[in-house]
């Protein structure tokens, strides 16, 4: 493992405008003297919030230290002052409870926005988020329909260890009934949470706990309250002709970072932040795999059913004569996360697994088996 | 030798109105009653019996380190060590008013951590698992159908009745030629509800069309009362174009958003959360309606169920639960389901107002739905209702209960304690039912539902586009993709598909 080298990258090197940098978790401090304004993903999750509550008065956010705590990581700051104990409800300990009864209030035409305080605990109320939200609609033949968002932290933080870093984005991801949203940017989360809590079918929304406070440029546009992503379209964050590279959630950062490593290589790859799971925007990655030609998928999951198998069936069945070479799966390892730093690093991709992967795919390096 | 003139002798009231001693005296007494605890046993033994179940407190604390008082060797007296304690009842004792004394002396008994202030007591009793008597069981008809008290109040009508009993025959004759229908194979599967016709109409009865009912799957009879058909019971059953459900559930899978009654779904217990979701969503409408879940006595071991009745206890919801407590979770008794006195008491543990009823007496479970219904409505209040039945169907089409009881506790519970035969019975006697009307409704039902069973056999199947439909709000771009090939694929291989899809 060689070391890493952090470039220090500089304003103008062929990129889009919203090329971000990234920051220590803990500060939000602005770093461009333009106009442009900056947002937190909690601001823009927080902003989300309180616009969709005010706009419809079913919709109420239920969990655990979402009202008087301010929300476990303070998404949820300011709306129990703004709306009240009815609307914004703390919960006894119990996922199961509150999954169900947020689905419940849902089958009587409530809004619910229900927290887990992350995914991980999703597990004790997975029961009632696939049978109970999933498949009411289908199995009650359009007469109970489910308008519910589940949302929380998902997949790795930072030293917590195996029971608080498995990511849940394929478990999720293969049920039909469930939307699954991954935003990555502040622009990316209020749009997609905005257009979950305004969706007519139950939405999984998974935040990543490192993204919380960083912060990203946000145009006039993203910050109107009416603003809305379109769910299950890709976004390509920057372009290039030489090898495709999906990520999503932290990922998507990652993936960037090591684009900007590739192009000093001359490699040119295009980096496409999927948004959502499901539906999975296969038209743009096949559209893309077709124009480059190679494919690397990129996640903190585990590697065996994960995102990045079903990514790559499916160019495999619609782009298989556009591939010039196998299509690369930088994935965690397959282990439950320890939780000693070096461990843990070891566990998850890394910028340089990325650029190894995209260099193997464009046979630039030794060929060599899938983990790095 | 002890000065006992350095001792103020009180009189007080515990708890319960048994009277105590409070003895005041000064460290010099207490330091003497330590020391001589272990040393001349027969001298402090005298004096202990004497001072017996008496409360001792040292006068003037500043140090209350120097002792420290084995409680078995005082038989029964006590001494305060804490400084705190002590000065708090002595600063009570110099304003006591001997006579007054209960007041003084309740208030210090009183322990102040968070959840609300308690007594202490100094006897470690631990509180039974359960106790000796079991809850008593409400109960208005005996098993002959008899009114068991002449002070019949708040009962059904004649004619509230008469639909009653109606209700509970077609329910049970459906039951009776759909499970034939099951075993003739034109079926895949039906679950009876024998020996519980009468918590399905009764409650039923109860209710206003109002109130939003979860149902687990022994209920059909809540739906049946609110006008649910046959013919719609047998097209659900069969699977056909014409059920509600477009062939998606399995049979008596039933559901109506109409009749307000919720799809049934599989897992257990999942409904008793939901309906307490359903119930928060009533109280932020302020409807003049409640939620109605109903449950059996296997399901109260799942998570959901305690999660559920502390959330609506928590939050005040309208929401009645109903537990069908029919001795039996396909071959588990109730006695290796749990090991507290049934479901009641579990309210009870949740903070919710509870009643057990006899739920093989109509008239009886008409009352008490009726009551806990007002109670949830107007106070915003869960209630919880367990209803004591048996299970006399098997737990479904795929179980023989045979195997794991005998035939005769079945056909017992089958005919001398039957709902049916009760209610029979009394409205026979009250001059409301004749043999002749009874001959008639079930020649009646028999035909009936004879016919929805041959109709729904007869009617198409669900197109294939159903196939793909309600996954979603909006057919999304994949399944009309995977739509598309489909059909195709039927068009050119014809032969490797079944010839009755309605395309």
């Amino acid at each position: 493992m060689w070391g890493i080298v952090r470039q220090n990258v500089g304003g103008a090197s062929g990129l889009s405008s919203q090329v971000m940098r990234l920051r220590p978790v803990a500060s939000a401090m602005r770093n461009y003297s333009s106009a442009t304004k900056e947002m937190t993903v909690r601001d823009a999750l927080n902003s989300a919030l309180d616009e969709e509550m005010a706009a419809d008065p079913n919709v109420f956010v239920m969990g655990e230290e979402v009202g008087e705590y301010q929300g476990a990581y303070k998404i949820t700051k300011g709306l129990l002052d703004k709306y009240g104990p009815e609307r914004v409800v703390d919960t006894p300990i119990t996922e199961a409870g509150f999954a169900g009864i947020g689905v419940g209030s849902a089958y009587h035409g409530l809004r619910p926005v229900i927290e887990f305080m992350t995914f991980n605990f999703s597990m004790q109320a997975i029961d009632h988020v696939i049978n109970s939200a999933a498949k009411s609609n289908y199995m009650s033949a359009g007469q109970i329909n489910v308008p519910i968002v589940f949302r929380g932290p998902n997949g790795p933080a930072a030293g917590v260890g195996a029971q608080h870093s498995q990511c849940y984005g394929a478990w999720y991801g293969s049920v039909p009934g469930l939307k699954v949203l991954v935003p990555y940017s502040s622009e990316d989360a209020r749009g997609l949470l905005k257009a979950a809590i305004r969706d007519p079918d139950p939405v999984v929304f998974l935040e990543n706990e490192l993204l919380y406070g960083e912060s990203f440029p946000v145009s006039a546009e993203v910050l109107d309250s009416s603003f809305c992503l379109p769910i299950g379209k890709a976004k390509i964050e920057r372009e290039g002709k030489d090898i495709t590279i999906t990520a999503f959630s932290k990922m998507v950062g990652y993936a960037l970072k090591a684009a900007e490593i590739l192009e000093k290589d001359g490699i040119n790859a295009e980096v496409i932040n999927l948004r959502s799971i499901r539906p999975l925007d296969r038209a743009t990655i096949n559209a893309s795999v077709r124009k480059t030609n190679r494919l690397v998928t990129v996640e903190e999951g585990f590697p065996q059913h994960g995102i990045g198998a079903e990514i790559c069936a499916s160019v495999v069945e619609d782009s298989f004569g556009y591939l010039d070479a196998p299509v690369e799966r930088v994935a965690g390892a397959d282990v439950p996360t320890p939780y000693a730093a070096n461990l843990e690093r070891m566990a998850f991709p890394q910028i340089e697994d990325i650029v190894r992967a995209a260099k193997r795919a464009c046979y630039r390096a030794v060929p060599m088996a899938a983990t790095a | 030798m002890i000065n006992i003139s350095l001792c103020r002798l009180t009189r007080t009231r515990r708890g319960g109105g048994n009277f105590m001693k409070k003895i005041i005296c000064s460290n010099q007494v207490i330091n003497w009653l330590c020391s001589h605890q272990t040393t001349s046993q027969t001298t402090s033994a005298s004096l202990f019996s004497i001072l017996g179940d008496s409360m001792i407190i040292r006068k003037g604390i500043r140090d209350s380190s120097s002792c420290r008082l084995a409680y078995a060797g005082f038989m029964g007296a006590r001494c305060y060590n804490s400084m705190q304690t002590g000065e708090q009842i002595l600063s009570e004792e110099e304003e006591e008013d001997d006579n007054n004394g209960d007041s003084d002396f309740e208030k210090t008994k009183v322990m102040d951590y968070p959840g609300g202030k308690t007594t202490y007591t100094i006897e470690m009793n631990f509180i039974p698992g359960s106790f000796e008597e079991r809850v008593k069981c409400y109960r208005v008809l005996d098993e002959d159908g008899y009114p068991i008290s002449s002070n019949m109040l708040e009962h059904m009508s004649e004619e509230l009745a008469l639909k009653v009993y109606s209700g509970m025959v077609t329910l049970n004759t459906m039951d009776k030629f759909f499970y034939e229908a099951q075993r003739q194979g034109r079926l895949s599967f039906y679950l009876t509800s024998f020996g519980e016709e009468a918590i399905n109409l009764a409650s039923a009865a109860a209710l206003s069309f109002d109130d939003i009912v979860l149902a687990q799957y022994r209920e059909p009879g809540v739906l049946l009362w609110r006008g649910f058909t046959l013919q719609e019971f047998a097209n659900q059953c069969f699977g056909n174009n014409m059920g509600h459900g477009k062939g998606r559930q399995m049979p008596i899978h039933y559901g109506s958003k109409n009749l307000n009654y919720i799809t049934i779904s599989s897992p257990l217990a999942t409904q008793l959360p939901q309906a307490v979701g359903m119930a928060y969503s009533l109280k932020m409408d302020k409807k003049d309606s409640c939620v109605v879940a109903f449950f059996g006595d296997g399901t109260t071991s799942e998570g959901d169920f305690h999660a559920a009745l502390n959330f609506a206890a928590v939050m005040d919801a309208p929401v009645v639960f109903i537990c069908r407590n029919n001795g039996w979770a396909i071959s588990t008794q109730v006695t290796e389901q749990f090991r507290s006195d049934g479901i009641v008491v579990k309210g009870q543990a949740y903070g919710i107002t509870s009643i057990r009823v006899d739920g093989n007496d109509a008239f009886a479970l008409y009352n008490v739905v009726r009551r806990a219904r007002e109670a949830a409505i107007n106070e915003q209040r869960p209630i919880l209702i367990e209803a004591m039945t048996y299970r006399v169907s098997h737990h479904s089409t795929s179980d023989d209960s045979t195997k794991y009881r005998s035939k005769d506790e079945i056909e017992h519970w089958n005919t001398v304690q039957s709902p049916i035969t009760r209610l029979r019975k009394c409205i026979e006697r009250k001059g409301w039912w004749s043999d002749k009307e009874e001959f008639t409704l079930r020649l009646k039902t028999k035909k009936q539902v004879r016919n929805a069973i041959d109709e729904a056999e007869k009617e198409e199947k669900p197109l294939l586009r159903d196939l793909f439909t309600d996954v979603y709000n909006e057919l999304p771009s994949n399944l009309m993709e995977q739509e598309t090939l489909l059909r195709e694929t039927i068009q050119r291989h014809p032969k490797d598909f079944p010839r009755d899809i309605p395309l």
